[in-house]
């Protein structure tokens, strides 16, 4: 039994996810309340280069071919055989497609409890969730023997959980790959036929709000006398009235723009998660109440069907 | 947007024609003489590949499976105009229309957005989604408090049915307050449902979710049964014409009126207290749902031509053939499925109409309009300057000491 | 195919939300409940395999206010099974539910079990990999799509940035849904009303819940805002103007 915080590092294709160094700097808050360890585990199939950039104080690699991608058995066996042998104080998964996956079957497994959308930690080791559409905020000891948590971004900048001195690395025994049920075939890329988002240095973004596929035409036109890209959020991608290619959020693309404007986007967390990095955030919100006011840099609660057309013309003549 | 229906056989069509046979005044179907004048009196009748007349005659060379896949029947807004003129006096509207939305409604076809409005009208009571709590929100801070009768349990002279938009819409809610204001002046002794109320379920009903509609009107129905009053005014035509001409089949019958009625008939009183000019060219628009299909068309006009400074004019549609705004019987809720095949709105053909006849004002008498009007105004060069007013704004703003 | 579908009822957020007295929970006295979005997803997905491929499709839930209305629209969606479980679930947790419908499905043997990824009331984990593993099955989330061929599911499994994984997972297994292939279908009222009277809704009495392996919350809040957002003043042409303002200082315009 130790005091170690564990935290099970994300990578995709070679690339480390963002929100591992998040993770790690989750731990280190939390390690300094348990003084323990923080040790990045990571597992992969020669990808010890990998490990360069993680702020941890040690690195636990486990390498198997099974293990090259992600996939649930492989993992999930994986996981379990470590954290038996390591009794580790707590164990951080990313909340997203890995850790989501493996988190609470862990849980299950090892009758550890787990703790979704941790998104920081307080001075006093508490955990801080955000829950319900980024409205409610539950705080909580954190469990024990073993606590499993699944980590949101936005309590940390990733930069915290990075370094530039690699940290020691163990090598540790991977267990039998038994019984694996669950098999990668391929990966299917993104459409990259269409503009990239994600170099726009303004996006004109809109939600829900929005309320019909007609009514985006007004954020063309803005678009257009901008010079700029439309991007979207989840809802509307749903319904098929904007391309997955423009979606911004958990299941889509992490923008930085300088400018983000948000029209009639409530802010939920997994649509902040894709543009809580912008520089500055424009709100148009009728709701003064929505989540997306707190991390906007500016609102507006005025009808953005008012807005659009007004706006589009003083941008033209602006320019 | 594309809807995908399994193609309906050839036996729907010959079923669903005999069931409107059933229909109130359905024998009629018969007597169809496919002049066509429902065609060309359809605001929508140039787009629709089986404009209305087209679509009996497909009933009768039972191809309406062919109607149904061309999606005809969603750019239908419920505006009677074909039925008015139809001169076998055919139910087109309540007949055919409705109903063909019933069975495509059942069928899983039906437009995203509609779908939206149905799915909120049954879950908060209201298609626009807001929570029913807030229902009654616009009244606050209004002195003298509004009497919501599940709070107080007066007895009223009038309950006054509010309705969703004219509750809910942040535009509406100045016309609302405006009215308020009228009543309190005429010391009429009068009390809302509050949060309790439900959607009248009018222009649910037209878009073919009949028991969606059943649903609410026995929920409204319900709660009449709690409270005394007299009569019911409502703000909203669609209203006004749910409770007098559909309520009744459900049992649920009460003395109603539309507040320009009501209004109207008070006009000795009211006209003294309409002290400030407004020196305007006022148009009015007829209603869909007061006008053509209930027939009060002098009452409104009575009133705006009571205000001092105030010029009628006509528009080249008015009365009977009054133009619908688009929003009434689903239409509020088919904007973006009927822009994608149109490409143009009845709101800016109706705006164009108030630029031409030089009207400075658009007065109207229904919670859909202001919102449809002012938006359409803002896409029409020539409408800069053309202001939207529910005639209860007007009204008040007369009555401002 | 036997296709089960576990679903359940979280707080609507078009109401406000408060804290109860107590100050670590949800004040339920003027909570909406309404179903998880993902677990309607994963019932329009039940529905699209069965319309497909044929077979049957069950769907259970803890009782709760407007559980039977939800039960009953699913049947006439085309769902054939319909068990509400009975009890006390007021103090619920996710490992709890879990360990409930693993009972009854061990029971009902399906060959795949389709639930929603999440729920955004969430806090000790999600149903699905916990029922997975009670179940001994395997699981995979953030499922939009997939085909079932023989004893195996093809599903897409969603990463950031639009990226697809395909991945095949031997039955019986759980999935867990982030979207279905089609936005959950719309039932008329009527239809409701109709099924009502001929569709039975199963009730199955659950005993004592087990909740070990949840999480005790000793505070919840409204999120403070270090810095909220200023608000642009104004109607709406100022408001257009002064944005104007901020483009230009930004050096993007």
């Amino acid at each position: 039994m130790s005091q170690d915080i564990f935290v099970v590092i994300e990578h995709l294709r070679g690339q480390i996810a963002d929100v591992s160094y998040v993770m790690l700097a989750g731990a280190r808050q939390l390690a300094q309340n348990t003084s323990g360890k923080v040790m990045a585990v990571l597992l992969g199939h020669n990808a010890q280069g990998l490990a360069n950039s993680l702020a941890a104080d040690g690195v636990l690699y486990i390498d198997h071919p099974a293990l090259a991608e992600f996939t649930f058995d492989a993992y999930q066996l994986a996981l379990a055989d470590l954290i038996k042998a390591q009794s580790p104080r707590a164990v951080i998964f990313g909340h997203s497609s890995v850790g989501m996956d493996v988190a609470s079957t862990l849980s299950a497994k090892l009758g550890a409890p787990v703790v979704s959308s941790c998104q920081s930690f307080t001075a006093d080791g508490k955990f801080v969730s955000q829950i319900c559409g980024g409205k409610i905020m539950a705080e909580g000891d954190l469990p024990g023997p073993i606590a499993l948590v699944t980590m949101v971004p936005g309590g940390y900048k990733a930069e915290q959980g990075q370094s530039s001195q690699a940290s020691e690395m163990t090598n540790m025994a991977a267990p039998a790959m038994d019984g694996i049920r669950v098999t990668l075939k391929q990966y299917i890329e993104p459409d990259t036929s269409d503009v990239d988002i994600v170099k726009e240095a303004v996006l004109v973004s809109v939600g829900r709000g929005i309320q019909n596929k007609d009514n985006i035409e007004l954020a063309n036109e803005l678009a257009s006398a901008l010079g700029c890209a439309v991007s979207a959020s989840r809802p509307v991608v749903d319904q098929g009235w904007m391309p997955t290619t423009r979606l911004v959020g958990k299941s889509g693309k992490r923008v930085k723009p300088k400018i983000y404007l948000a029209l009639g986007i409530s802010g939920a967390p997994e649509h902040v998660e894709g543009m809580g990095d912008s520089q500055v955030i424009i709100a148009v919100n009728t709701d003064p109440n929505a989540p997306i006011y707190n991390i906007a840099k500016y609102g507006t609660t005025v009808d953005m069907f008012e807005l659009l057309p007004v706006l589009t013309d003083k941008i033209k003549q602006a320019k | 947007m594309e809807i995908t229906l399994s193609p309906l056989s050839q036996s729907f069509s010959k079923t669903f024609f005999t069931s409107l046979y059933e229909l109130k005044d359905g024998e009629r179907f018969r007597t169809c003489l496919q002049c066509g004048t429902c065609s060309g009196v359809c605001p929508f009748g140039y787009i629709m590949k089986f404009p209305p007349g087209k679509m009996i005659g497909a009933l009768r060379a039972e191809i309406f499976d062919q109607v149904i896949k061309a999606d005809s029947v969603w750019m239908c807004i419920s505006c009677n105009a074909c039925s008015a003129f139809c001169p076998s006096n055919i139910p087109i509207t309540a007949g055919l229309m409705t109903r063909a939305k019933e069975e495509m409604l059942l069928a899983g076809n039906i437009p995203t957005e509609l779908q939206a409005a149905m799915e909120n009208t049954q879950r908060y009571g209201n298609p626009l989604g807001e929570s029913p709590r807030k229902r009654a929100d616009w009244a606050a801070g209004i002195q003298p408090e509004v009497n919501i009768l599940s709070k107080t349990r007066q007895p009223v002279d009038v309950l006054w049915f509010v309705g969703d938009y004219a509750s809910f819409h942040s535009r509406m809610q100045s016309a609302t307050k405006a009215l308020t204001k009228i009543l309190n002046a005429l010391g009429v002794k009068f009390g809302i449902l509050g949060t309790e109320e439900f959607s009248d379920g009018d222009s649910q009903r037209l878009a073919g979710e009949r028991g969606l509609f059943e649903m609410v009107a026995q929920k409204n129905g319900q709660l009449f049964k709690k409270y005394k009053f007299n009569e019911i005014i409502t703000t909203d035509p669609h209203a006004f014409n749910a409770i007098k001409n559909e309520y009744p089949s459900l049992g649920i019958k009460y003395p109603v009126r539309h507040y320009t009625q009501f209004l109207a008939e008070r006009l000795d009183q009211l006209k003294p207290m309409l002290k400030n000019e407004i020196k305007a060219k006022i148009a009015y628009h007829d209603p869909c749902y007061l006008g053509r299909v209930n027939g009060i068309f002098d009452e409104p006009r009575a009133l705006l031509a009571a205000i001092p400074g105030v010029e009628l004019v006509e528009m080249s549609h008015q009365h009977m053939n009054s133009l619908c705004c688009g929003g009434g019987g689903g239409g509020m809720w088919l904007d973006g499925f009927q822009w994608e095949k149109a490409h143009t709105r009845l709101s800016e053909w109706r705006v164009r109409e108030a630029v031409a006849a030089n009207a400075e004002i658009l007065a109207v008498a229904c919670p859909y309009e202001p919102p449809r009007f002012e938006d359409a105004s803002k896409t029409i060069e020539a409408a800069g300057q053309l202001k939207v007013r529910e005639i209860a704004e007007l009204l008040a703003e007369s009555m401002e000491a | 195919m036997k296709i089960a579908v576990p679903v359940k009822f979280v707080p609507d957020l078009v109401e406000e939300l408060t804290i109860d007295s107590g100050g670590a929970a949800l004040d339920t006295s003027w909570l909406r409940l309404i179903i998880n979005e993902f677990d309607d997803h994963a019932v329009e997905q039940a529905i699209l395999l069965k319309e497909r491929g044929g077979g049957q499709v069950i769907v259970t839930m803890a009782e709760s206010e407007g559980a039977d209305d939800f039960l009953f629209a699913s049947a006439a969606k085309g769902a054939d099974q319909l068990i509400k479980l009975t009890g006390d679930f007021s103090s619920s947790n996710n490992h709890a539910l879990a360990r409930v419908y693993a009972d009854l499905l061990k029971e009902l043997q399906p060959d795949l079990i389709l639930t929603g990824v999440q729920a955004h009331n969430d806090l000790d984990g999600s149903v699905g990999p916990l029922l997975a593993e009670y179940l001994g099955m395997p699981y995979v989330g953030y499922v939009a799509g997939l085909t079932a061929t023989g004893d195996k599911v093809t599903v897409r499994k969603e990463y950031a940035g639009g990226l697809i994984a395909e991945i095949d997972v031997k039955l019986p297994a759980v999935l867990g849904i982030q979207a279905a292939e089609q936005p959950p279908r719309y039932v008329a009222y009527s239809k409701i009303r109709q099924v009502m009277g001929t569709a039975k809704i199963e009730e199955r009495a659950v005993a004592d819940l087990d909740l070990s392996g949840g999480v005790t919350v000793s505070r919840m809040f409204q999120p403070e805002v270090a810095e909220r957002a200023t608000m642009i003043e104004g109607d709406v042409d100022e408001v257009a103007g002064k944005i104007v303002g901020i483009f230009k200082e930004l050096g993007t315009l």
